[in-house]
């Protein structure tokens, strides 16, 4: 049992700005399940980017021994061809083919020129029954459900001969039979020397699961323990995972002035219409006048879609129940506009995708929330506007030569604090951050922070969504946890500790 | 994207760099537009060769702002449409249709023109509201949209022309729209149409002190400025050329009743498009659509504006088509979208949307237009017509894609 299958030494990924992953060792034995564990952001999905050639050969460095030999993967492709396979949490499958033709799609059976589908049908059925789903192979994969996906998915691996399986967090999305369902498949396929590296948040499923558990944070591996006495404790693995002290890196606020209740969500229970099944269960949640309150979760957790659908909806959910209270008024927000009028601004998690216009400069941004203060009559003042864009760009310190600079060719924590700009000059009464400093240096990070305790200072709520545990700790005066679209417990900042929340975060 | 910094537009540091220097900075960052107005004199002089001088004359640059007036104000509504990342397929016959309603109302019912033509601008509206429902509301993808209203309305012209053949329309006042001129003073008889050269110098005043008004602000807030002997170039290049167009037409017979016309449209549409909040969020969307929806704008509103807009320039051109031939036939409206896109494109709208100026887009006209005359002048027959401006089309947005690739 000492054979690894796969040694990845030394590995070194930078992204801009960023190390990512910093020296990495990770050593998989052949034939076990190997988890590997860590934080948002701990550089788990960027290593197994790394070993599945998605990052190709030469933009990281370190070796990829991968069955004694040191490895060059240039695509996936190359790397599927050595039998590793990588299921990732979005999955990829075509909804509108069948799952036959989703198990053999990019490696076709062929007959001479034409495609195989009696034997591709006949080949589907046979994975398809190695991974015991038992369903007609002509199906269309949007019919199925989820944990059914996930299957076809992995008989996708099969099919092609896998050694390595990757999952990426392959229970997040399923319900607790499904779940159990396919763990004991992967254990099926341990018994038949296919080895399985997976990335889980569910403690309790990786203690019961693993031969081996790693755990990785801030890019670096911390250790990796031998599971397969399942003597390992949850807490010995949470530990681990956070076990870095919160070091100053958060101002601290002078005088705290927190007053009544400012904005409240009540019984507020979502369904997505596209997924078919509610995001968020009764959510109760409630910010005081010159309060920060910390919103934490794991991914996926439904915190962005809570301030979405508080935010004016504009994705179009389901609002079953709930109603939101603003200084002592029920409001109902048509679209984003009208939330805006209210005295709501949401700072996205996503500042290319939904928060910034890129191709537009750093004055436009800034007042593009606001046009109606600086429109007089039927035109826009031009120099009002610049005025207020470089009274902002002053105050919060925007490092550009110009604010006639494009918002493009800024900076990730430049960006931020345009997006911030833009939002402040709106003058807000509830300012939702959702993930404020995702990306960004520490130097950028501190004047954000000391930017939101300034604001609760002036006596706005801020409510912050971050994965980030220290972060969240360091920053909020209370905190709410979310797990699965539900608020699993509330937290003063003196009784909050790094342990609690992340037990709170991981329950289901 | 990293920390590269770029200035954009202007180089970084006027005053401290020699002229050819920051000629050739100019130059480099403004390559795009530049290689606009380059390909525009190439093709006038290119003509103006082939014509001995034919073309230049002052009775074809007339005639040339007679037949580019219909192409010019499609294109104005199709910038916006443009930048917004839709596309309206059905214009032509929209214009089509509007024109042959026009010549029916003023022939058959022996309405007056000035009550046919705000009749016909609210029937534009109308289709322009259908097409934009359609888009915003029920969700249905521009591009089909508008395809479905290209046989709608090629159908609706056939109908509406289907007994009496071509109309020919009468009436003077109307005709006037694509054929006349405007008065002169009375009076006054010096050889020359003097109003039209009170008009050019009215305009070369108001560029001059727009140009210095805006460059004294640039200066007071700090931002980067060409140098003064470059600005006071082009002023004059500027002043230059619109004096010599306005002198030329000046010794014909004046301004044409629809360079007035597309003059108006031009500076309503480039100021709703620069000063407005209405312009900064149809900029906001083509640039970032999710993005414009959360920082309060109504996209669905803006887009429905950009589609009504859009109907009633193309009713608008169809009234300017139908003046020009003084006639409306079963054929017009054909192909008017495909030049009125073309045009956009070579006037700088980026094909990823967001980016775009009408007063470029006139330029990308006077191209396609010029081609169309200068060839028709030279009797090369239309097939390779068609082919020669999808030639040129196709390399301008070549030509731009590259260059914002490597802008960035």
């Amino acid at each position: 049992m000492s054979d690894y299958i796969l040694e990845m030494k030394n590995i070194t990924k930078e992204f801009p700005g960023v190390k990512a992953l910093n020296d990495v060792n990770f050593k998989v034995r052949r034939g076990e399940i190997h988890c590997l564990v860590g934080e948002n952001g701990a550089g788990k999905s960027t290593l197994m980017k790394v070993l599945s050639g998605v990052y190709h050969y030469g933009t990281y460095t370190g070796d990829i021994v991968y069955n004694g030999e040191v490895q060059q993967f240039k695509s996936i492709a190359d790397s599927e061809e050595k039998g590793i396979a990588i299921i990732y949490q979005e999955l990829a499958l075509v909804p509108e083919l069948s799952v036959y033709e989703n198990i053999f799609f990019g490696h076709e059976i062929m007959n001479g020129r034409t495609i195989d589908w009696n034997k591709t049908i006949v080949e589907a059925a046979k994975v398809l029954k190695k991974v015991r789903l038992n369903i007609d192979p002509s199906t269309k994969v949007k019919n199925l459900g989820v944990g059914n996906q996930q299957l076809v998915e992995i008989a996708k691996a099969l099919s092609k001969n896998v050694k390595l399986l990757i999952l990426d967090e392959p229970t997040a999305s399923l319900n607790e039979d499904d779940s159990q369902n396919l763990l004991k498949l992967i254990r099926e396929l341990k018994e038949q020397g296919v080895t399985c590296i997976m990335i889980s948040h569910k403690l309790k499923e990786i203690i019961a699961i693993a031969d081996t558990i790693t755990v990785l944070r801030d890019g670096a591996t911390i250790c990796s323990m031998d599971a397969s006495k399942k003597t390992v404790t949850e807490a010995e693995i949470i530990k681990h995972m956070v076990g870095r002290e919160i070091d100053n890196i958060y101002p601290k606020r002078e005088k705290k002035n927190i007053g009544d209740i400012c904005f409240e969500i009540k019984d507020w229970t979502v369904e997505d219409p596209v997924k078919g099944r509610e995001i968020l269960h009764h959510v109760n949640l409630n910010v005081r006048k010159g309060e920060i309150v910390g919103l934490q979760g794991l991914m996926g957790a439904g915190r962005t879609e809570l301030a979405m659908s508080v935010f004016g909806n504009p994705t179009g959910y389901k609002i079953h129940s709930g109603e939101l209270v603003l200084d002592g008024e029920v409001k109902k927000f048509r679209n984003p506009k009208a939330a805006i009028a209210a005295g709501i601004a949401y700072v996205s998690e996503d500042r290319k995708g939904n928060g910034l216009i890129l191709i537009q400069d750093i004055k436009y941004n800034n007042s593009i929330a606001n046009l109606e203060e600086l429109t007089e009559g039927l035109a826009i003042n031009e120099n009002e506007e610049i005025k207020v864009a470089n009274s902002y760009k002053d105050s919060i310190n925007i490092k550009a030569p110009s604010i006639i600079q494009k918002v493009g060719n800024l900076s990730g924590g430049n960006q931020q604090k345009v997006q911030l700009a833009k939002w402040l000059f709106v003058k807000p009464k509830v300012l939702i951050l959702d993930e404020p400093t995702r990306g960004i240096d520490v130097g950028a990070k501190y004047e954000i922070y000391s930017l939101m305790n300034k604001l609760v200072e002036q006596g706005m709520s801020i409510i912050m969504i971050s994965s980030e545990l220290s972060e969240v700790l360091g920053m909020s005066d209370r905190l709410y946890v979310m797990s699965e679209g539900t608020i699993t417990g509330e937290l003063s900042a003196e009784e909050a500790s790094e342990e609690k929340v992340m037990k709170m975060a991981i329950q289901s | 994207m990293g920390e590269k910094i770029q200035e954009t537009n202007m180089p970084q540091e006027t005053g401290k760099v020699s002229l050819g220097k920051e000629l050739a900075i100019l130059v480099k960052t403004n390559i795009r537009d530049y290689m606009m107005y380059i390909a525009l004199v190439v093709i006038m002089a290119f003509f103006t060769w082939q014509t001995n001088g034919g073309f230049i004359q002052a009775r074809n640059i007339s005639n040339l702002i007679n037949q580019a007036g219909y192409v010019a104000v499609l294109a104005i509504g199709m910038t916006i449409i443009l930048i917004l990342k839709h596309i309206d397929l059905a214009i032509g016959y929209v214009a089509g249709f509007c024109g042959a309603v026009a010549a029916i109302l003023m022939t058959q019912r022996g309405m007056s023109e000035w009550l046919v033509i705000p009749i016909v601008l609210l029937i534009g509206l109308a289709v322009g509201m259908y097409q934009g429902v359609l888009v915003t509301k029920v969700g249905v993808p521009a591009f089909v949209t508008t395809l479905a209203g290209q046989f709608i309305f090629r159908g609706l012209l056939n109908l509406t022309l289907q007994k009496t053949g071509t109309i020919i329309v009468p009436n003077k006042g109307f005709n006037a729209l694509s054929n006349g001129f405007i008065p002169d003073i009375p009076g006054l008889d010096l050889g020359i149409h003097v109003l039209t050269v009170l008009i050019g110098v009215v305009a070369v005043v108001l560029v001059v002190v727009s140009q210095v008004k805006a460059r004294r602000n640039r200066i007071k807030y700090n931002f980067s400025v060409t140098s003064a002997p470059i600005f006071v170039f082009t002023l004059v290049a500027i002043s230059a050329i619109i004096m010599v167009i306005i002198w030329m037409l000046a010794k014909y017979n004046g301004i044409p009743w629809t360079a007035v016309i597309v003059g108006v449209v031009l500076i309503i549409y480039n100021f709703m498009l620069n000063k407005t909040r209405l312009g900064r969020y149809i900029y906001g969307i083509g640039g970032n659509d999710q993005a414009a929806e959360l920082s309060g704008v109504n996209v669905k509103a803006v887009t429905l504006f950009a589609f009504c807009s859009m109907g009633v320039l193309a009713a608008l051109a169809g009234i300017l088509y139908t003046a020009r031939l003084q006639s409306a036939t079963p054929t017009a409206g054909l192909a008017f979208e495909m030049d009125a896109i073309a045009s956009s494109y070579i006037g700088g709208v980026a094909v990823s949307g967001g980016i775009g100026k009408v007063t470029n887009t006139i330029i990308g006209v006077l191209v396609i237009m010029s081609l169309t005359n200068g060839m028709n002048l030279m009797g090369v027959d239309i097939s390779y017509q068609y082919i020669v401006k999808g030639i040129i089309f196709i390399i301008a947005v070549a030509f731009d894609v590259r260059s914002r690739k490597s802008g960035k």
